[in-house]
């Protein structure tokens, strides 16, 4: 016989758990009783809404399953932003949560909260385990349902009776089997053979790639069929990274921070296959204007994704991994859309993105200095705003997974966080987190973690002293009324100190590579505190609810 | 913008009901009428919703319903010749006299049965479609209707045609 909490460590190492990002209190001491002299490695953070994030982030850069513990009540409570992140970004995480005594559930007990509950319309699924007899068989489902399919969240609610109580050992079966839960992997034959008729009959084909592709591990695949049929290639936020920046057909990010030569192809296409992709608002502007003259191919494991926002052609319900391969090996011989790709250099040759070249330190410049200096050696982590897109739109990225940022929920907060777990995930490359001064401030605390476990982030912080994208807005649609949107400077370097973090302000252009390259020398994190442009603004921009093709910053056409 | 009705085969595990009437919450929907029982499958419960909506609105939310782990099988029976019934147990004021009389007479035209007497009052069971006990209930208000139970609907495909696992 043994404990729950003794079965529920064994089966998390049966998983292949490598580390945990947790916080203890009340009811999970029997849990931390069996980490204190197991082999899972369990790293704690200073606020349990990190431990969701590094979870996210470790699941992200390594494509397993990411795992967090927290207590009851407040600890569980504190990993709902987190747990929203990744239910909004399909990333595979359990979380572990431990709950009041069964006999005290529903009581308003000391620390008690109704976390399943919560969790409900943000987790693929949640679990409140009752005795201590189930908990090895509910690990290894959630494990399953957190990591097929279209991945997602699993919270697993464990009162403390259960931790404590006793069961014998259960056979597990070798197989999950859920009579609710088959996914589709298969691409149905006739679709994939629809597709392609489409294909063969289009002149200015486009493909719309989102993180589907990234977490299906589907790069290689893409790239062939994209190369095979010389169809360009826009990501999504999402989809950064599944196509390398410099690759001739990559049209880079599209939508509302997009390149305008991408929106200008989804405006112009005729046929597009959306892979992986969701036709989310901030993708789409108005969405009767999106991709207008074009037949829409749709691919994606999740049913419920086909026409919820826009009316497809060809829907194939499908891992995109397995749909591509199958297109590849039906595919005959492509026309090269000469016209089209010509159309397309032109516009990729008279719209570049925008790097100022005024005095004083441009953010874009900072990002683009980072991108020369580590290649495609280093996973780089944002914090949402205008630090997410500026680099979304100036980093080149080479490899999938080497790009992790908040997309669906955009959550200011996540990135620092998120980036202790890239590092377990990638040890062997320096992970870099790009904030703004108003997102660090969200869990600044982790600088207790990354200092007392010597983790490696490397903080790059780009100070404007206002919380930016908000001020664009503000600057754009209100008229310059920058309400509550100015953030009183902080010397981030000091705070860095105070945690015992090494660090270096910069405030012009000549000094941006010497601080990036002494944050590389140093063995531990290392804070960067970028004094750039106050009012720079990020561009090109479609207004929310305009046709993606105007766009306000571009250049004229 | 019509009524449909779905049928809803679920494990029958703690939470189940939250999880599918969740989804139409957050979605904007009303659910009109809402029935849950044991079902042909041991261990599973079959949820009857009726919810009135556009057609697209209403297939994203049973697509968002098979996405849900619990949820085996669902199906939207209004596509289909079916069965539909719901009972209603309806409190009647009926003194001495004519209009104790009149709503018996109403009974035995929409084959409703008297279930409880007393002195001050009948209490009438009814077996139909919404329509038939929305109108029984209508006829008997000008008698005071003094309560009125109703169960939700449930539904059946005609024919050998079922509503069953494997989704």
């Amino acid at each position: 016989m043994k404990t729950g909490a003794k079965i529920l460590v064994e089966s998390l190492l049966r998983e292949g758990t490598e580390i945990i990002f947790g916080y203890p209190g009340g009811v999970v001491l029997p849990i931390y009783d069996e980490l204190y002299d197991s082999p899972l490695r369990h790293l704690l953070v200073r606020h349990e809404q990190a431990a969701a994030h590094a979870a996210d982030g470790y699941a992200r850069a390594s494509g397993r399953v990411g795992v967090c513990l927290a207590t009851s009540g407040p600890g569980a409570c504190n990993l709902v932003t987190g747990i929203a992140t990744s239910y909004m970004d399909s990333t595979p995480v359990v979380a572990i949560t431990g709950q009041v005594p069964t006999n005290l559930l529903g009581n308003d007990a000391f620390q008690e909260s109704d976390i399943t509950g919560i969790t409900l319309p943000i987790t693929k699924h949640n679990y409140l385990v009752k005795s201590a007899g189930d908990v090895s068989r509910v690990v290894q489902e959630a494990f399953y349902i957190a990591g097929t399919g279209r991945p997602g969240p699993v919270l697993i609610d464990i009162p403390k009776d259960v931790s404590t109580g006793l069961a014998a050992e259960v056979k597990l079966p070798d197989k999950v089997v859920l009579r609710g839960y088959n996914p589709t992997y298969k691409g149905h034959k006739r679709q994939i053979e629809k597709a392609l008729e489409l294909l063969g009959h289009a002149e200015r084909p486009l493909i719309y790639a989102g993180g589907g592709i990234i977490s299906s591990n589907a790069s290689p695949e893409l790239m062939e069929f994209a190369t095979l049929a010389s169809i360009p290639v826009t990501t999504t936020l999402m989809g950064i990274g599944c196509i390398p920046c410099h690759h001739p057909l990559n049209l880079g990010m599209l939508g509302m921070h997009g390149t305008e030569y991408a929106n200008f192809a989804v405006t112009e296409c005729d046929l597009m296959i959306a892979i992986g992709a969701r036709f989310d608002d901030r993708v789409t502007g108005k969405i009767d204007t999106f991709a207008p003259h074009a037949k829409i191919i749709h691919i994606d494991i999740d049913p419920a994704e086909i026409g919820k926002n826009k009316r497809v052609d060809v829907p194939i319900v499908g891992d995109v991994k397995g749909v591509l391969k199958d297109l590849l090996t039906l595919m005959k011989k492509q026309d090269a859309h000469e016209i089209w790709n010509k159309k397309i250099r032109h516009w990729k040759q008279h719209h570049p993105l925008k790097c100022p070249t005024t005095d004083g330190l441009h953010p874009q410049f900072v990002i683009r200095t980072l991108s020369e200096l580590v290649k495609d050696k280093a996973v780089i982590v944002s914090e949402v705003g205008q630090n997410q897109m500026w680099t979304a739109q100036h980093f080149c990225f080479h490899n999938p997974r080497t790009w992790i940022t908040s997309g669906g929920l955009g959550t200011m907060g996540f990135g620092f966080p998120a980036a202790i777990g890239v590092h377990f995930a990638r040890p062997d490359v320096p992970t870099f987190v790009i904030a703004g001064d108003g997102s660090i401030q969200m869990n600044i605390q982790e600088m207790g973690t990354v200092a007392a476990n010597k983790i490696p982030v490397k903080i790059a912080i780009l100070n404007n002293m206002y919380l930016g994208m908000v001020r664009q807005w503000q600057e754009l649609f209100f008229d310059h009324r920058y309400s509550f949107t100015e953030l009183p400077p902080v010397d981030f370097v000091k705070i860095g100190q105070a945690y015992g973090i090494e660090g270096m302000q910069v405030n012009t252009p000549e000094d941006v590579l010497p601080a990036f390259q002494a944050s590389l020398d140093c063995d531990g994190p290392f804070v960067m505190d970028f004094r750039i442009e106050r009012e720079e603004n990020v561009f090109p921009m479609v207004p929310a609810g305009a046709a993606i093709n105007e766009m306000i910053g571009g250049h004229p056409r | 913008m019509k009524p449909h009705t779905l049928s809803i085969l679920v494990e029958n595990k703690a939470g189940v009901l939250s999880r599918v009437t969740g989804l139409f919450s957050r979605r904007g929907f009303n659910i009109e009428s809402l029935a849950v029982g044991p079902c042909e499958e041991p261990g599973m419960s079959r949820i009857t919703i009726v919810v009135i909506g556009d057609d697209a609105k209403v297939e994203q939310v049973m697509k968002q319903l098979n996405k849900l782990i619990d949820i085996i099988k669902v199906s939207d029976l209004t596509e289909n010749e079916r069965v539909e019934r719901e009972l209603a147990l309806i409190k009647v004021t009926a003194e001495q006299g004519t209009s104790r009389a009149e709503i018996m007479q109403i009974a035995t035209i929409f084959r409703a049965s008297i279930v409880d007497v007393s002195p001050k009052s009948l209490v009438l069971q009814v077996i139909g479609e919404t329509d038939k006990i929305d109108a029984l209930e209508k006829l008997l208000r000008q008698y005071g209707v003094k309560e009125f139970v109703r169960t939700g609907t449930i539904g059946i495909l005609r024919g050998s045609k079922i509503v069953s696992g494997g989704k």
